[in-house]
């Protein structure tokens, strides 16, 4: 079964720390050049098409910012 | 299919428990600490327990733990967490407690009511933060800091001959009579963060078996006191930290 | 209903007066001269009677944090010791009062500094009334000097620190807590059910119901000017206790014209003083603190102007004497009369004492 998901990223709450990134098993996430108001360069998606809505990068995000849908395909 | 195709109530998969309050953490980009107070704040959101549940925060970096979960919560004198949840567990018995503390709350300072706690086998769970450095006091050697390992006060690395060696106290605790369940978990990848709320799961739903106390050990990290980048330092943890406190259960209930 | 009267000591009584009037939760060490109380608890099987938790701890200072946890969650809760053991009880009594949390803990003094005697003592009262752990806090302090007292003291003690959400202390001796006298003791008290703390209490961290925020026990503000405000606050709760719960007892005072001040122990001597004075026609009252703080010092001004000399009679190196010194402004002579390491006075070396420092 394939799946099509996307991520609402709460940019504000972004540390900027990467460790979604390392979880994500399409490379759909990195981090900006641009930051937030903290100074942190945020995360965003940067190859939606490939997110599968797994929920890795938000279980491994310590700060709660990723919420994760996801559609059957 | 677009963005806003996917993003209706009906597909949601993940969202940030509401067991959590609003703040934002204090803690270190990549600091483990969030993603262990969320799996708490899941579990005890899954669990439907929200009501009768009664944390205990410790002294550490996550003094203000009590900031970020939506339950009532007190703040513990410095390694003192599982001796006001033993009175609150014998006082409210019906309730959920956990404690929650770092190395150096739970295995200097506090050494003596954790043993004595688990000893006596205390119906609660216990979290213990284990990243082997005192973070919030600037980087200091906690006593599971690493032999060789760099700290502020072991500034050319822990010589054993002189500071001693790393406590690995969950070990000693496995061997208690009281304690009922035993387990070391990490949570810097999704495979081990989703077996580490299993684990976390399993301490809290052993309150209801009244059998005595449940041991979390979580191994993580501390990117400012190591001094490394967040994903440099869990690389760090998984080459390091793991040799001398490897992951797996050290005591499960019979029959399980 | 008849009065039942027992026969016991001291120790007994702290732990019987727990039990009857309704206390939830005793957590303590065993230390000499207090080790009684622990006993008698266990003894007495209280869990089974009015479900009240008694656990022996691993020592005093998880007997204190035990206390400081269950208070935190509106029980009431206490601890007892000695010396030596409530010194190492400061940090968590300091918690307990930052945190604003009532609790009793009782102190039955035996000699120091350090191990020092197991005989009595009254040398705790710096520390108990001048602060004994870190911060701007004050114990409630309540000084029996008979073993009624120190049963009747338990109730007076929770009542006091529920008031005002601060922990209170029984300031007994070695002589009090050891002591067998005749206690006319009360009916047994319900426990508070749990639906009634959450309800009276609201500050009480119980479980949070889905209709209010999460509620934070905590004494630490990293803010100061948020500190600044708590401190503010306790101070403002400090000076309403002062102005309403002074206790002491005046005995003999109508006609005098010396004074001893005395508490526990000193002020059941000093009453004896008393009796041998009168004979030989030196006419001396006594002022007995009930409360240590807040100190009866309005009363102690007015006798002040009614005597020609005090005698602050202790067992210690002289510690009460400054707030006698304090109340009556200097303007009399006052002087400190004890024994100390363990040693009681007598009567009569007291009135020696009166008769060479004062008269």
């Amino acid at each position: 079964m394939a799946f099509r998901g996307t991520l609402v990223i709460d940019i504000e709450r972004c540390k900027g720390c990467a460790v979604c990134t390392t979880g994500c098993p399409n490379k759909c996430i990195a981090l900006s050049k641009m930051v937030n108001k903290k100074g942190y360069n945020y995360l965003e998606m940067i190859n939606e098409e490939a997110c599968i809505g797994c929920a890795n990068c938000a279980v491994i995000c310590p700060d709660g910012v990723l919420t994760v849908y996801r559609v059957k395909i | 299919m677009t963005r806003e195709d996917i993003i209706k109530p009906e597909n949601l998969v993940y969202r940030r428990t509401p067991v959590l309050t609003d703040n934002v953490m204090h803690y270190c980009p990549g600091c483990g600490h969030g993603v262990i107070h969320r799996i708490i704040a899941e579990v005890v959101e899954e669990m439907g327990i929200q009501e009768n549940t009664i944390a205990i925060a410790p002294v550490g970096c996550s003094v203000l733990a009590y900031n970020y979960f939506e339950i009532d919560c007190i703040e513990a004198a410095h390694g003192r967490a599982p001796a006001l949840a033993t009175a609150i567990k014998r006082l409210y018995p019906e309730h959920f407690v956990f404690s929650y503390q770092g190395d150096g709350d739970l295995a200097a300072i506090g050494t003596g009511e954790t043993i004595h706690t688990c000893n006596r086998g205390e119906n609660i769970t216990m979290i213990f933060v284990n990243n082997g450095i005192y973070g919030m006091t600037g980087g200091q050697m906690a006593p599971t800091t690493l032999s060789g390992m760099k700290t502020a006060t072991s500034p050319f690395g822990r010589d054993t001959e002189i500071m001693g060696n790393p406590l690995n106290i969950t070990e000693l605790i496995a061997k208690l009579p009281g304690a009922y369940y035993v387990t070391r978990q990490a949570v810097y990848t999704p495979a081990l963060a989703r077996k580490c709320k299993k684990a976390i799961r399993q301490a809290f739903e052993n309150q209801k078996l009244k059998k005595g106390v449940s041991f979390v050990e979580v191994v993580s990290n501390c990117n400012s006191g190591w001094k490394l980048a967040p994903v440099k330092a869990n690389e760090w943890l998984e080459e390091n930290m793991l040799k001398y406190y490897p992951l797996g259960d050290l005591k499960v209930p019979e029959g399980k | 209903m008849a009065k039942e009267l027992k026969l016991m000591k001291g120790n007994e009584a702290v732990a019987e007066g727990a039990i009857r009037s309704g206390v939830d939760g005793y957590f303590g060490y065993p230390i000499t001269p207090q080790s009684e109380i622990l006993e008698h608890l266990m003894a007495e099987r209280p869990y089974e009677k009015t479900g009240m938790v008694v656990l022996q701890a691993e020592s005093e200072t998880a007997s204190i944090n035990m206390v400081y946890g269950g208070a935190a969650c509106g029980k009431r809760v206490m601890t007892t010791s000695s010396s030596p053991g409530i010194s190492l009880m400061q940090e968590g009594i300091s918690y307990i009062a930052g945190a604003e949390l009532p609790a009793l803990v009782v102190n039955v003094v035996r000699g120091g500094p350090g191990l020092g005697t197991i005989q009595p003592s009254q040398a705790d009262y710096f520390q108990t009334t001048k602060g004994g752990g870190h911060g701007d806090y004050r114990l409630i302090t309540l000084a029996p000097a008979s073993v009624q007292e120190m049963y009747d003291f338990v109730e007076l003690g929770f009542e006091l620190a529920f008031r005002y959400r601060n922990p209170a202390m029984i300031l007994s001796d070695g002589v009090i807590g050891q002591v067998m006298e005749k206690v006319e003791v009360t009916d047994y008290k319900p426990r508070w059910t749990n639906e009634y703390i959450a309800k009276t209490f609201p500050w009480a961290a119980v479980g949070k119901p889905a209709h209010r925020n999460h509620n934070i026990i905590t004494s630490l503000e990293l803010d100061s000017l948020k500190q600044e405000q708590v401190n503010i606050r306790i101070q403002k709760k400090y000076k309403e206790c002062e102005a309403k719960e002074v206790r002491y007892e005046m005995i003999q005072c109508e006609d005098a014209e010396y004074l001893f001040v005395a508490y526990g122990s000193s002020a059941r001597i000093c009453q004896k003083s008393i009796e041998l004075a009168r004979k030989e026609g030196i006419k001396v009252g006594l002022l007995r603190p009930i409360t240590l703080w807040p100190f009866p010092s309005k009363i102690l001004k007015e006798l002040s102007k009614q005597v020609k000399g005090i005698l602050s009679v202790e067992m210690s190196a002289g510690q009460m004497i400054e707030d006698v010194k304090l109340a009556v402004e200097c303007k009399l002579p006052v002087e400190h009369f004890g024994r100390f390491g363990g040693i009681i006075p007598t009567p009569s070396e007291v009135l020696d004492a009166l008769k060479k420092q004062i008269l």
